[in-house]
């Protein structure tokens, strides 16, 4: 289970909380006329990496407020977590511990808690 | 030459203290090229290659497997095995799927230990009811044998179940006679086996990187044993698939993650069918060994940690205590996870896609299990023939964009 560091309230149990999937997705503005394709693409198509994703949490039995994370998938570190209205942390910032595309962490899930 | 397997082979082996058995199947290194690379060693792409060479006069073909054979979810599943689904589409891929089940033994000259014990789904309240009573009816119309149970039907069948006492009571049910159970490592390998004979080569650690590409065809794919150049590709690589169709540029709409299961210390036989709660998520059989069988759920958010959180075993253990208080003091012995590719549908994807060449067959999420010989075969004949099979024509990619979905999301009593 992982302790989730929400940005108003600190530290809590994953329990508190639910996951909203994959963060800053746009939808399309309107401004110019998209295929069926597109639009699919935007409904049904989220990114799930191996490795570092920016993700949505909402502190449901807390502060009922959303904010963003970057969470490693491979190992379910997380990395950081920040307000809706800050900027998205640039990925280069964490080390990705995969080496290849589906490869293997060398610690594996939940360890790097004890590895640090 | 072909492995027979018999009570006179048994014997002999016996003999030699088990020491003297062939090997299944031969490990060569691969070659540079294939007419067909399928990714994923587990029961869909080891089928896959089976029926592209036996059905399909393929021969110059591999697998290759990052570990081994049927260590991804074919062989971290709870292997319950039913074709009763709602749409008709699902209906007849999954029925298609159960009646290879059938004959799969005598096929292979394997066991796969497919043990026809019956799969039961528990409605607890109205709206199951309502939602069973439904699915029961378009079964049958579909030639699916399906029917609904009394509670005191399920009482005779099941006498250990709580059905009264309890928050969500025990209705009802929608029974299956022909569902049950199989052995997981038992199909991996025993397509394995008969596809090497046929020539397959079959190459474990052997990890795909990436899948390249070239002016919209296929070329081949880089390894962890160098280049192997292709003319086809199949990604069956479930909860990796998605990552593998990044690297040639795909976008597919599936997100990975884990599903748990665990097993407890063995007793006597205590339950001979197999029982599914969606309502309360729990679900139940005993394997030969004696061991209870039990399935949890996914955790909420996306990961490939093949362990998944203990939040999700709290909540099963719960509910299997509360349904059969007569487990409350047993012992788990072990708990694991797999990482399971879901649709937005909670269908697969058996289809080709923009780049030629390249199939995918993927999005089999926390039900793949009881389909493995039937995907296998209609991903075979998409492959082979570069057109979908008729069974898996609605389970295209192009879905995702007429919003022709095959939702059986709840549709199918429980997901798996
Ligand atoms: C806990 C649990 C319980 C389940 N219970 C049921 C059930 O009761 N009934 C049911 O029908 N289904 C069930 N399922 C689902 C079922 O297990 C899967 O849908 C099915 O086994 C998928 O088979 P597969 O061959 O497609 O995938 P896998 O068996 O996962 O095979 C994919 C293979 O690809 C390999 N691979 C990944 N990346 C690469 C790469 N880059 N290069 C080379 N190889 C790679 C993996 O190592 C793996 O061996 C369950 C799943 C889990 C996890
Ligand atoms: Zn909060």
């Amino acid at each position: 289970m992982l302790i989730i560091n929400c940005p108003y309230c600190g530290p809590r149990d994953q329990s508190e909380f639910s996951n909203g999937g994959e963060a800053h997705v746009k939808r399309p503005d309107g401004s110019k006329e998209i295929g069926d394709r597109e639009w699919g693409e935007y409904v049904f198509i989220r990114a799930n990496p191996k490795g570092l994703f920016y993700e949505r949490w909402v502190h449901t039995h807390g502060c009922r407020k959303w904010f963003n994370c970057v969470r490693d998938t491979s190992t379910d570190e997380i990395l950081v977590t920040y307000k809706l209205d800050e900027k998205k942390p640039n990925l280069n910032n964490f080390k990705s511990v995969v080496k290849t595309p589906s490869g293997e962490p060398e610690v594996g899930s939940g360890n790097f808690t004890v590895e640090k | 030459m072909k492995k027979k397997y018999s009570i006179f082979s048994l014997a002999k082996n016996a003999l030699s203290g088990h020491k003297e058995w062939p090997k299944m199947w031969r490990s060569p290194e691969p070659r540079e090229f294939y007419d067909v690379i399928i990714i994923g060693g587990g029961g869909h792409g080891l089928g896959t290659a089976y029926y592209l060479a036996k059905e399909h006069g393929l021969k110059n073909i591999a697998v290759i497997e990052k570990g081994w054979l049927g260590g991804g979810n074919t062989g971290r599943n709870t292997t319950i095995i039913r074709s009763n689904y709602l749409w008709d589409d699902s209906a007849h891929l999954y029925e298609h799927s159960l009646k290879l089940w059938e004959n799969l033994s005598i096929e292979l000259n394997y066991n796969v230990m497919f043990s026809q014990r019956g799969v039961m789904n528990l409605a607890h309240n109205e709206h199951d009811i309502k939602e069973i009573k439904r699915r029961v009816s378009a079964n049958n119309l579909n030639g699916i044998d399906s029917f609904w149970l009394s509670k005191e039907e399920i009482q005779k069948k099941v006498p250990i179940m709580n059905t009264d006492n309890l928050r969500y009571p025990v209705l009802g049910a929608s029974y299956q006679p022909r569902g049950g159970v199989a052995r997981h490592d038992a199909i991996a390998w025993g397509f394995a086996m008969r596809a090497d004979e046929m020539g397959v080569d079959i190459i474990q650690n052997c990890e795909a990187h990436q899948i390249r590409t070239k002016n919209g065809t296929i070329e081949g794919v880089e390894t962890s044993k160098g280049f192997l150049r292709a003319n086809k590709i199949g990604v069956v690589a479930s909860g990796h698939t998605g990552v593998l169709a990044e690297s040639a540029g795909i976008r597919l709409p599936l997100q990975s993650k884990p599903l748990q299961a665990l097993v407890s210390e063995p007793i006597k036989p205590i339950i001979d069918t197999v029982v599914m709660s969606s309502a309360v998520h729990a679900y139940v059989s005993q394997s030969d060994k004696g061991e209870l069988v039990i399935g949890a759920g996914t955790d909420s958010y996306n990961s490939f940690t093949q362990r998944g959180g203990f939040n999700i075993i709290e909540d099963t253990i719960r509910a299997m205590v509360e349904l059969y208080p007569v487990f409350g003091k047993m012992k788990m012995l072990r708990q694991w996870g797999g990482i399971v590719d879901i649709c937005p549908d909670a269908s697969p994807i058996i289809s080709k896609c923009d780049i030629d060449g390249l199939f995918f067959n993927c999005g089999w999420g926390t039900g793949g299990f009881k389909a493995t010989p039937g995907s296998a075969n209609v991903f075979a004949h998409t492959i082979a023939k570069n057109e979908p099979h008729q069974i898996n024509s609605a389970f295209n990619l192009d879905r995702f964009a007429s919003g022709r979905l095959v939702d059986e999301h709840g549709a199918a009593a429980v997901a798996h």
